[in-house]
């Protein structure tokens, strides 16, 4: 059968191009990888080889012939033994040019991302479901002895009790070791499980992430120490390239099993450079789960899920909330699930949305507020990604207003993020705009006085709320 | 004057870089006939397996460029051919269990660690049946069965996990050994020292593959590179390193099982920078204007690495020209099956669009 050689694409996005010169004549033996003919476009030009072998019985298109189209048949060849002339003048097999597969992706609406394909049209027009606040009621188990515990110690005994549950998960980072962890977080965890699962790494944070997402993908799970997250800038590429996108890469088959966890956000008094906030820059990747607790009961709990947990969870700390005590649960199988948020104080007159460090802001202003009559019900997100709307908008509907606090920059962040998706899902509920309060749009200051102006604080947490209760 | 330079080394790829390689004799690959000595002869079944296996490596790679050609392919497509003997002779030292990975061009490499052809040249054509469902293409496809884990696009970023592979096995004991690819101007990056390190500070059982083809896109070694001799960049770490002809499948073999064998026995890291050759552009839609037509030439006439097997198999093993021809039709076969499937085979379900981002967690 002789076969048709087409014209070949130098790029996907080329259409047509100049056949400059054939290097080989009609009558020509040809072996497959042989250079037979030079293309040229606008951009460059190209060798074409030979895939197949045979005769060149026949060239279709002359040298310096401009404006052929991409898949046009140039010249025929005759394979071993074929007829020459036959194939010449009866041209060649038709090589069957791409077909596309008419498939739209699904309509992006509303929650698609989360819940899948696009809604069918008669569901679509159906009122949408009425959204459920999580209850974080009973995340204590019943009867438990409760202890008071600061978040360093519920950190600490979350990854022992999970490396003792699982000799698969092991710590690594910058002084986790010996030295103790250089916030004191893994104290103890070298003296109970050795050196070879409690690893002191250079300080190669780029490396590092590289050799814990390299030892994830074979199944092994690591928690990865960052000194501080803002260091993990040297690192981001391996969170975000490898981490987060090799399952999908792979069409399912590998995941990867890894926390990064840290200090992350203002400490106090350390300037731009050990002051950033990367929660809103984490929680935009799909692939990733995002943690940002604020208890110490949260901390362990959130912890120990995102350990057992089988993708790539960033979990966020603060330094500031190391030292804080909070009431937490003994027992060994205390977990919160991720993608939760938690209503901390019920209130019936404003919303007050916030995670992580923000939500001693938001506690202090709801304390505030009250001494002025305006019952503020807090929430705590907990989770950045996936993010908990339906207890938001279920608080929202209640409240008909709402206040989003962080101590991240305000453009593209999580509040930004917060304030959109009530719209998107209880726009008719607001009676007034969706409001925030975060951290200044300028890069951390060192001066005192300035750093204070930088941050959050709980008056405008105050205002804002007034403002939308028009008070 | 650096084409004309350029040329001048273009001889044995071994002495390019100024040294000759440890094991690899000078012009093994042009005296295919002669028997050369501390050039490790093969078997006639070794050399067999290298034929077909680099054979299929070759047509698979040209069948993809005319697919590329013909728009079935899109997106970036790096085509291995040249450097076939690397890969194959990398693995005929490896073990059952060890790991491969490495960077863009990836489809020799999963030929080689036994994936199958079909659902190689499926991914590329993004349909359903291929590796990663049509969701990773050219650059992204992984097989736990056999090992291979990825398929990486972003340069370098595949020494820190092969690294930690190594260290996986490391940690589990368990005597395998990660095998991390990366090319010359990957060796440039930064995460590759930081990974050195690391690796030879916890004596972690890997071998860094430096495939040298002396273009990293269109820059040459000695325009990117203070020190072109690869096998010394991990000196600092105290890691060895020899330069290889990876031109020369016996060679890459030989090497492979000396650095495999260190790796192992639990001696740490080992570097091998294999002296290779590409054929073709970087990507498809490099024209490879950067170096000389005869340079090319010259690589492919007097060091093809299939053609070496190919002379000896006919002059030492008296292989007739049938019996190669009876291969050669059984991997066109192959391919051809391969692109077959690949044309034919549907585009994933819309639905898959939303699939495959997060694992769901077990319950507790």
């Amino acid at each position: 059968m002789p076969i048709d050689i087409l014209m070949p694409a130098l790029s996907p996005t080329m259409e047509q191009g100049k056949l400059a010169k054939w290097l080989k004549a009609e009558g020509d033996a040809i072996k497959a990888g042989d250079i037979i003919a030079e293309i040229e476009t606008d951009k460059a030009t190209m060798e074409v080889e030979a895939v197949d072998e045979g005769v060149l019985a026949k060239i279709l298109v002359a040298d310096g012939t401009e404006n052929v189209a991409v898949n046009t048949p140039i010249a025929v060849i005759a394979a071993d033994g074929e007829d020459i002339s036959a194939a010449a003048s009866g041209g060649g097999k038709a090589q069957t040019a791409p077909q596309a597969a008419e498939s739209a992706p699904p309509a992006a609406v509303g929650e698609a991302p989360r819940a899948a394909p696009a809604p069918k049209a008669e569901s679509a027009a159906a009122a949408p479901p009425q959204p459920k606040a999580y209850d974080a009621s009973s995340e204590f188990p019943a009867g438990a002895e409760i202890v008071s515990m600061t978040v360093r110690e519920a950190l600490r005994d979350a990854m022992a009790e999970e490396m003792r549950r699982d000799a698969d998960v092991f710590v690594m980072g910058e002084e986790v070791a010996e030295y103790q962890g250089a916030y004191k977080v893994t104290q103890g965890l070298l003296q109970e499980f050795g050196a070879r699962r409690v690893i002191d790494t250079p300080i190669t944070e780029h490396g590092f992430a590289g050799v814990g997402v390299g030892a994830a993908l074979t199944g092994l799970k690591p928690i990865v120490e960052f000194m501080t997250f803002n260091f993990a800038m040297q690192a981001i590429d391996q969170i975000i390239n490898s981490a987060a996108k090799t399952l999908y890469m792979s069409g399912g088959q590998m995941g990867c099993p890894i926390v990064f966890r840290g200090p992350n956000g203002a400490a106090a008094r350390v300037a731009a450079q050990h002051s950033h906030d990367y929660a809103a820059w984490y929680s935009n990747v799909p692939g990733l789960k995002v943690v940002m607790p604020y208890s110490a009961s949260d901390a362990k709990g959130l912890l120990k899920s995102a350990i057992r947990d089988p993708n790539p969870v960033i979990f966020l700390e603060n330094e500031i909330l190391y030292g804080r005590s909070f009431d937490v649960p003994k027992g060994d199988d205390f977990t919160i699930p991720i993608g939760k948020a938690k209503v901390v104080r019920p209130g019936s007159d404003v919303t007050i949305v916030s995670f992580g460090i923000g939500m001693t802001y938001a506690l202090g202003a709801a304390e505030a507020l009250a001494k002025e009559g305006i019952e503020a019900e807090v929430i705590d997100l907990r989770t950045i990604r996936p993010m908990d709307i339906e207890t938001v908008v279920a608080s929202v509907q209640k409240t008909n207003r709402c206040v989003a606090v962080e101590e991240g920059f305000p453009q593209s962040g999580v509040t930004a993020e917060i304030g959109m998706r009530i719209m998107e899902a209880a726009f008719d509920w607001l009676d007034a705009p969706v409001a925030r309060v975060t951290g200044k749009d300028v890069p951390m200051p060192y001066a005192a006085n300035l750093e204070k102006l930088a941050l959050p604080n709980i008056g405008e947490v105050v205002a804002a709320a007034k403002a939308v209760c028009y008070r | 004057m650096a084409i004309a330079a350029r040329k001048t080394k273009a001889g044995t790829p071994a002495k390019a870089a100024g040294k000759a390689p440890r094991t690899a004799a000078k012009g093994a690959a042009k005296g295919a006939a002669k028997a050369i000595p501390n050039v490790p002869t093969f078997t006639r079944e070794e050399e067999l397996h290298a034929y077909r296996e680099m054979l299929l490596i070759r047509r698979f790679e040209e069948k993809a460029g005319q697919m590329y050609g013909m728009g079935l392919i899109g997106g970036f497509c790096h085509l291995y051919i040249g450097q076939e003997a690397v890969v194959v002779g990398m693995q005929m030292a490896s073990k059952d269990g060890d790991q491969v990975i490495t960077g863009y061009r990836d489809h020799g490499h999963m030929l080689a660690c036994g994936m199958e052809s079909r659902g190689v040249m499926a991914e590329l054509t993004g349909r359903r049946g291929g590796y990663s469902h049509g969701k990773g293409g050219s650059m992204h496809m992984f097989s736990r069965e056999k090992n291979f884990y990825g398929g990486h696009g972003i340069v370098g970023a595949q020494v820190s996990l092969g690294a930690g592979l190594g260290f996986a096995n490391w940690y589990r004991q368990d005597g395998r050994v990660a095998l991390a690819y990366f090319g010359d101007g990957a060796a440039n990056q930064g995460q590759v020292y930081e990974s050195f390190n690391m690796a030879q500070l916890w004596k972690l059982p890997v071998v860094f593959v430096i495939e040298n083809n002396r273009y990293a896109m269109g820059t040459s070694v000695n325009r990117a590179s203070a020190q072109t001799d690869f096998s010394k960049r991990g000196v600092s770490f105290g890691i060895p390193g020899e330069q290889v002809d990876g031109m020369d499948v016996r060679a890459v073999r030989e090497a492979a099982s000396r650095a495999i064998e260190h790796a192992r026995t639990g001696k740490g890291p080992y570097i091998l920078e294999m002296q290779t050759y590409r054929y073709r552009g970087h990507s498809m839609s490099d024209p490879a204007k950067y170096r000389s037509k005869d340079e090319v030439q010259r690589m492919r006439e007097e060091h093809d690495p299939i053609e070496q097997v190919r002379a000896r198999l006919t002059r030492e093993h008296k292989l007739g020209e049938d019996e190669l021809k009876a291969i050669d039709a059984k991997v066109r076969e192959i391919v051809n099956d391969a692109a077959e499937f690949a044309t034919h085979d549907p585009e994933p379900d819309p639905s898959e669009l939303y699939t495959d981002i997060l694992l769901e967690p077990a319950q507790a």
